[in-house]
């Protein structure tokens, strides 16, 4: 066994490799950093600007080749390189992380939750009224983009706190002004925290919801159930215990694939309430030209999709008896 | 021998009256409109009693079953009275039919692969079962799934107990459903065409054991079956039923032997038996089962009914007294078929089928069209959904000789597992096997250029089991039958005569041309299949169980095209079946496969009558025959055991795990069959075995 | 011919006038029951109108500018108010819906095509060929797309016809994850019997799977490729909103949601307008998708009651 899963993580890595080196060649073509010079007034004399990219390992007056090689050699000692302006990418990566983390946890878990919970619902009353309005609720989310529904919940919170004259809402950064009194970090990270993490949350449910909807649907007219309620079952735990057990196998699948790439998967989330995480990292870099740091930010979702890949076997094993023992 | 005895007391004696339904209408919405799939039927059902109750697709006797058990969905309408012990059933909240279900009330489903929840064990499965109705701890229930397990065949069930249902074979799946059907003692248990997704014999197994749990709980049982040999092997009672209608009800005996309604006598005529030589061509009930929805006034058999009148047409018959005991029969025209004793050679005389010229010339005279010699394919066993690995080789067959001669028809049998469906896609493909050579018109296929297989191709062609699945539901009738002749360079305007042609040999209109195959019954669909495999000319067809997929009414129209088409156009039919009924009917001679390996090949008359190989000895008699005095003193052989995994045969004989006259061997005979492959010996004119103590 | 077969059958489906529903009628009825979808198609069709009639119906046209209206608020004159530089943002979304319908259509289309190709023939040609798809497959699935079509857009000269570019790309990382559903579903059907019918009868590969494998297929294509268009039009607008998709002097609802954003809490009716249309499109193309799903899918439970 162990053989194979080392054979699979040989794939994964090579696949990596790969993809990470494609987007270097694509940025280190693409993006020109020289371009950040041109506008600046005074104009920088070409010899320093060759200095600085040459530092950086940025001049395109250098080969391709030569250029992949230092940074594949970067690469392997752990130095993922500067950005054209000399600021560590691996700083940049390590710090952002956890602000992206504090940032996705709590919204990513509970809309996970939350959408299994309405998803299995909706699913045991069918066209009925209230899984009619949730489900068209949810068609609405998903049809809404997340930069929409953020402005949106800024919009609505600038009207509250203007129409109750209070601060309750605070939507820009991590924390702002902390009070005197004591936790008020706390507080204050809370208040910041609360609107992006409510619109994760209303975006992880409502597409959580459709899929655990549909999986529950199929479950649902599965002999086993039938079985289950010949034997004496009544509806309800029938369900509960059979239906919607077996339809949680999938579901591993996309909860293991959700919270791996939670980091990268917020660039609208971050961008609008200006956390600076990974997600408003992974714009900067392309807005400022940062080769180094478009590469970084690549690898890292590629690792976050193969954490994801490797954590939804195992979550799938633990839940599928078949997939455990076979 | 259980808890539960002590706790619930038996609230009716043998003989006496458990469930009472009387005049139950079933009616749900369709797509197509309403479908009235069960109306107005009626039987009181005496406690120890079997009930079988027969029909075809769309008949409402899987409704019927659901609307007993409460389990139908909420959309659909139920009028009439269901009584168990005299209570009312209909009406029920589902906490109350809850209560019942399981209890007093249980019920094995047709498919045991589904039914079983796969992330429980079965034990977990089979403890839910009694403690949803009793109070009574885990330890004890855990024993008590044991005990189950251990009365329904399962070996070992201390260990088996905590296995998933994966683990387990469709046979075994089964045997859980009927020990969780019987955990509680219930007073009722339907069996819903319990065992049609089994091969023969596990059916046999299957059945004896409903019979051990029925004796075991005194419960009364509605078998519910197409089957006819079923139902003469397990019922006391029989209800026929033809859309949605009960047309037909009395004893066993009464239905068997003196059936009153049209339809019951042309069902009982129109199906090959295991036990007669083929009788020439089979007598025909024409058309289809009605759909339910829709349905004219009058009797829905009038289209097919070969005395329907007037008063049929406009007024629908209801049940009468046909004179014996409990018989009922509804018909309009019972006085004159009772008089006159009408029966299927009168009602539905058998056609003439084209008379077969070169089977004049005796067989070793006629040339051999398909030759295989030593066929071998073994595929990679694979294992793990994520993980992919080989962790061994599936021997699908391995080592097989035989000829077709022109004009003949061999019959490939077996059960599901042993090799028969890889050997015909062997020599479709007309590709190179593992080892071994198939020669097909005296043409090596692993030595054919691209192009001279394509040109093979039309000497060879195919007509597959499912009539839905082998023609392209987004073709009309026209393209399908017309596109194997375009492949091979056909003029449009050849083409156009052709299919024109062909639909009327297989007895279609040319103007159903136009049509999508979805607009033909199942019967019709399989003629289509059988016009596009002639449309080459073929001289050689290879059919996958045409018949199995068919209403049993349907069958017997498409043997006989069969037989009159091999009659008119001297074809060599390579025919696959797990049938052995209708192979004995139509086929010349029949080779019986076992893992791989062919057991027995000979003559189909001198095999059926004298079989030498006790896998064919037990296959024959596993068989039910729908004739109840014969089943009543039949000894069968019923087989221990699964088929084991092709993936590890047993070494030597492999049937020798599962083969009775190996247990009454001594010691040396034993060894001879588990270190020395048995090879085939000639015990007659044309009758070969594969066994060391044949004798 | 004997004919004692023959007359029994040929009365057969006379005999038999059920009226059975053809598949497209029944997808059909199906269809129209699902409400919310047969709104969804009516809202697409107004929305197309709009886009397309709209830019000569309207009295202002995207690139005008009113030097009398500068960020006013809705009125009579400005139905949807004005911008920063005074354009009316009705024809402006007018205009940036024309381009986002386009773009998500076309993207929708292409990308299909390709996943059906190449799930189809990856699946039903097996061997090495299969394996280098998938991989393929799997190396587009571990990039995050939407980042690297950015990098491309960025860089890409400005132009009139810059946004095919950007359709290129879309469709070119849109694909992968479709193409692995047809290529499972191809798994089945190549097992059909009418396909292994084809293939005993002499049919080459490439006509099986043109005749008899994608038109079976179908349904999760028509599926496939209405959701696409959502996908589409949420991809772009996404791009556009960061400024890396559509560029100006073009517009697009992404490019003006972007920019009426950076003052949503003051002046929102900037970003309300082109919002407002963004999601009841989306949401048009979604529920008509959902409804072509169950109308098309046999399993859906939607059976006799939708």
């Amino acid at each position: 066994m162990l053989r194979y899963i080392g054979k699979r993580l040989l794939n994964y890595l090579v696949l990596l490799y790969v993809a990470v080196s494609l987007t270097w060649i694509l940025a280190a073509t693409q993006l020109n950093p020289r371009g950040l010079f041109a506008l600046r007034q005074p104009p920088v004399p070409e010899s320093t600007i060759d200095a600085q990219l040459s530092l950086y390992n940025l001049n395109d007056k250098v080969p391709l080749a030569e250029r992949y090689w230092t940074w594949l050699v970067g690469v392997l000692q752990g130095n993922w390189g500067y950005s054209p302006l000399g600021v560590s990418v691996n700083d940049e990566i390590s710090s952002r992380m956890w602000v992206s983390l504090r940032l996705l946890l709590i919204g990513t878990i509970i809309g996970i939750v939350v959408g299994v919970a309405i998803g299995a619902w909706t699913a045991t009353r069918q066209y009925r009224i209230s899984d009619r309005m949730l489900t068209f609720l949810s068609l609405l989310i998903i049809s809404t983009p997340a930069f929409v529904i953020g402005h949106l919940t800024q919009i609505g919170a600038t009207w509250f706190n203007n129409s109750t004259g209070t601060r309750t809402f605070e939507f820009i950064g991590e924390s702002g002004d902390v009070g005197g009194y004591p936790l008020a970090w706390l507080v204050d990270r809370a208040q910041h925290l609360l609107l992006p993490t409510l619109v994760l949350i209303v975006l992880g449910a409502a597409s959580m919801s459709r899929i655990q909807r549909n999986l529950m649907l199929d479950s649902l007219g599965a002999d086993y159930v039938r079985t289950a309620r010949a034997k004496g079952l009544p509806q309800r735990r029938a369900v509960m215990k059979h239906a919607l057990r077996t339809a949680l196998i999938p579901t591993g699948t996309y909860v293991a694939f959700s919270v791996a790439t939670m980091f990268v998967g917020a660039t609208f989330t971050e961008r609008i309430f200006n956390f600076p995480g990974i997600g408003q990292y992974s714009i900067d870099t392309i807005t400022y030209r940062d080769v180094n740091g478009v590469v970084a930010v690549t690898a890292f979702a590629g690792v976050c999709v193969l954490v994801g890949a490797v954590l939804s076997d195992i979550l799938v094993a633990i839940l599928d008896p078949r997939v455990r023992l076979q | 021998m259980t808890i539960e005895n002590q706790v619930k007391q038996r609230r009716t004696q043998a003989g006496q009256t458990v469930l009472s339904v009387s005049d139950l209408h079933v009616t749900f919405p369709s797509e197509g409109g309403l479908v009235r799939a069960v109306r107005g039927l009626s039987f009181d059902l005496a406690a120890g009693e079997t009930l079988g109750i027969v029909g075809e697709s769309g008949s409402g006797k899987s409704v019927t079953s659901l609307a007993v058990m409460g389990l139908h969905p909420s959309t659909t309408r139920i009028s009439g009275s269901i009584k168990l012990h005299g209570q009312e059933l209909l009406g029920q909240t589902d906490s109350e039919m809850s209560q019942i279900r399981g209890r007093d009330l249980a019920m094995v489903f047709q498919d045991p692969l589904s039914a079983l929840t796969p992330v429980y064990t079965i034990g977990d499965q089979i403890v839910e079962a009694i403690q949803a109705h009793y109070d009574i701890g885990k330890a004890k229930a855990w024993n008590r799934a044991v005990e189950l397990l251990d009365l329904v065949g399962i070996p070992d069930p201390k260990t088996r107990v905590r296995s998933f249902p994966f683990e387990f074979s469709g046979g075994m799946r089964q045997r859980v459903m009927i020990a969780m059907a019987i955990a509680n003692d219930p007073d009722v248990i339907i069996a819903d065409e319990p065992t049609t997704a089994l091969d023969v014999t596990i059916q046999a197994q299957v059945l004896e054991v409903l019979k051990t749990a029925q004796r075991e709980t005194g419960a009364a049982v509605i078998m519910i079956t197409h089957d006819l040999g079923v139902v003469a092997n397990m019922s006391d009672r029989v209800i026929v039923m033809y859309a949605g209608r009960p047309v037909e009800a009395g004893s066993v005996d009464d239905i068997f032997y003196r059936p009153r309604m049209p339809y019951t006598i042309g069902l009982l005529g129109t199906v090959p038996r295991l036990d007669e030589a083929n009788r020439g061509a089979l007598p025909v009930l024409e058309g289809n089962p009605p759909t339910v929805v829709d349905l004219p006034a009058g009797c829905p058999f009038v289209p097919r009914c070969p005395i329907a009148t007037e008063e049929c047409s406009s007024v629908e018959p209801v049940l009468t007294d046909a004179g014996d005991p409990n018989h009922w029969v509804a018909c309009h025209h019972l006085d004159e078929i009772k008089a006159k004793g009408l029966d299927h050679s009168v009602l539905f005389p058998a056609p003439e089928l084209a008379e077969r010229e070169l089977a004049e010339i005796p067989r070793g005279e006629r040339p051999v069209v398909l030759e295989l010699r030593d066929l071998k394919r073994h595929f990679p066993l694979m294992k793990g959904a994520i993980y992919r690995r080989q962790i061994g080789t599936v021997y699908a067959v391995d080592g097989i000789d035989l000829d077709l001669r022109e004009s003949e028809t061999l019959g490939l049998v077996g059960e599901s597992g042993c090799g028969k469906s890889t050997t015909l896609l062997e020599i479709l493909n007309l590709g190179r096997p593992t080892t071994g050579t198939i020669t097909v018109l005296g043409k090596d296929t692993s030595r054919l250029g691209r192009a001279e297989r394509k040109k093979l191709r039309r000497d060879l062609q195919v007509v597959f089991q499912d009539p839905m699945a082998s023609l392209d539901p987004r073709m009309p009738v026209f393209d399908i039958i017309a596109e194997p002749m375009s492949v091979h360079g056909y003029s449009k305007s050849e083409i156009e005569i052709r299919v024109r042609e062909l639909l009327e040999l297989v007895g279609l209109e040319p103007g159903h041309a136009e049509r999508y195959p979805q607009h033909f019954s199942g019967g019709q669909r399989q003629r289509i299949g059988i016009a596009r495999a002639l449309s080459l000319e073929p001289k050689v067809m290879v059919l996958d169980e045409p018949v199995s997929a068919l209403d049993v009414s349907i069958q017997a129209g498409v043997i006989n095209l069969l037989e009159d088409l091999q009659g008119k156009l001297g074809l060599a039919y390579l025919f696959v079946a797990h049938d052995l009924a209708v192979i004995r009917h139509i086929a010349d001679r029949v080779a019986v496969m076992y893992l791989g390996k062919i057991v027995e090949i000979g003559d189909v008359d001198e095999v059926y009558n004298d079989p030498k190989h006790p896998y064919t000895q037990a296959l024959l008699s596993a068989i039910p025959i729908p004739d109840p005095k014969t089943e009543r003193t039949r000894q069968r052989i019923v087989l221990s055991g699964d088929l084991p995994g092709p993936a590890d045969p047993p070494s030597g004989c492999k049937f020798r795990t599962r083969c009775f006259r190996y247990a009454t061997l001594g010691e040396g005979d034993r060894a001879r069959c588990r270190d020395e492959v048995p090879q085939l010996t000639v015990h007659g004119a044309d009758h070969r075995a594969a066994c060391h103590f044949a004798d | 011919m004997s004919t004692n077969v023959s007359p029994v059958l040929t009365e057969e489906v006379s005999a038999n006038p059920v009226k059975r529903l053809n598949r497209g009628r029944l997808t059909f009825r199906r269809f129209l029951r699902n409400k919310t979808a047969v709104v969804g198609a009516a809202g697409i069709l107004f929305l197309v109108l709009l886009a397309v009639v709209g830019p000569y119906m309207l009295y202002w046209r995207f690139d005008d500018i009113d030097p009398n209206a500068f960020l006013s608020p809705p009125d009579s004159a400005h139905l949807l108010g004005t911008t920063q530089a005074g354009r009316d943002v009705l024809a402006l979304t007018a205009r940036g819906l024309g381009k986002s319908l386009l773009i998500g259509f076309l993207v929708a289309i292409l990308s299909t095509s390709i996943s059906a190709m190449v799930g189809a023939s990856a699946a039903y040609l097996g061997g090495w060929y299969e394996r280098s798809m998938l991989w393929i497959i799997d190396l587009l699935l571990v990039v995050p797309s939407f980042f690297l079509i950015a990098i491309v857009s960025r860089s890409a000269p400005d132009g009139d016809t810059s946004w095919l570019l950007l359709v290129v790309l879309l469709a070119a990382f849109a694909w992968p994850l479709s193409a692995r559903v047809v290529r499972s579903l191809t798994l089945s059907i190549r097992e059909r019997e009418y396909v292994l019918a084809a293939k005993f009868m002499g049919l080459g590969a490439f006509r099986i799977i043109l005749r008899h494998i994608l038109p079976n297929a179908s349904s999760l294509l028509i599926i496939d490729a209405t959701l696409g268009v959502g996908y589409a039009i949420l991809s772009e607008t996404g791009l556009s909103y960061f400024g890396f998709g559509v560029h100006a002097p073009d517009t697009s609802l992404g490019t003006l949601i972007g920019e009426g954003a950076r003052m949503a809490t003051t002046y929102p009716w900037v970003f309300l307008g082109p919002a407002t249309v963004l999601v009841f499109l989306v949401l048009c193309v979604n529920a008509v998708g959902d409804g072509l799903r169950d109308a098309l899918d046999p399993n859906s439970a939607s059976g006799g009651q939708a």
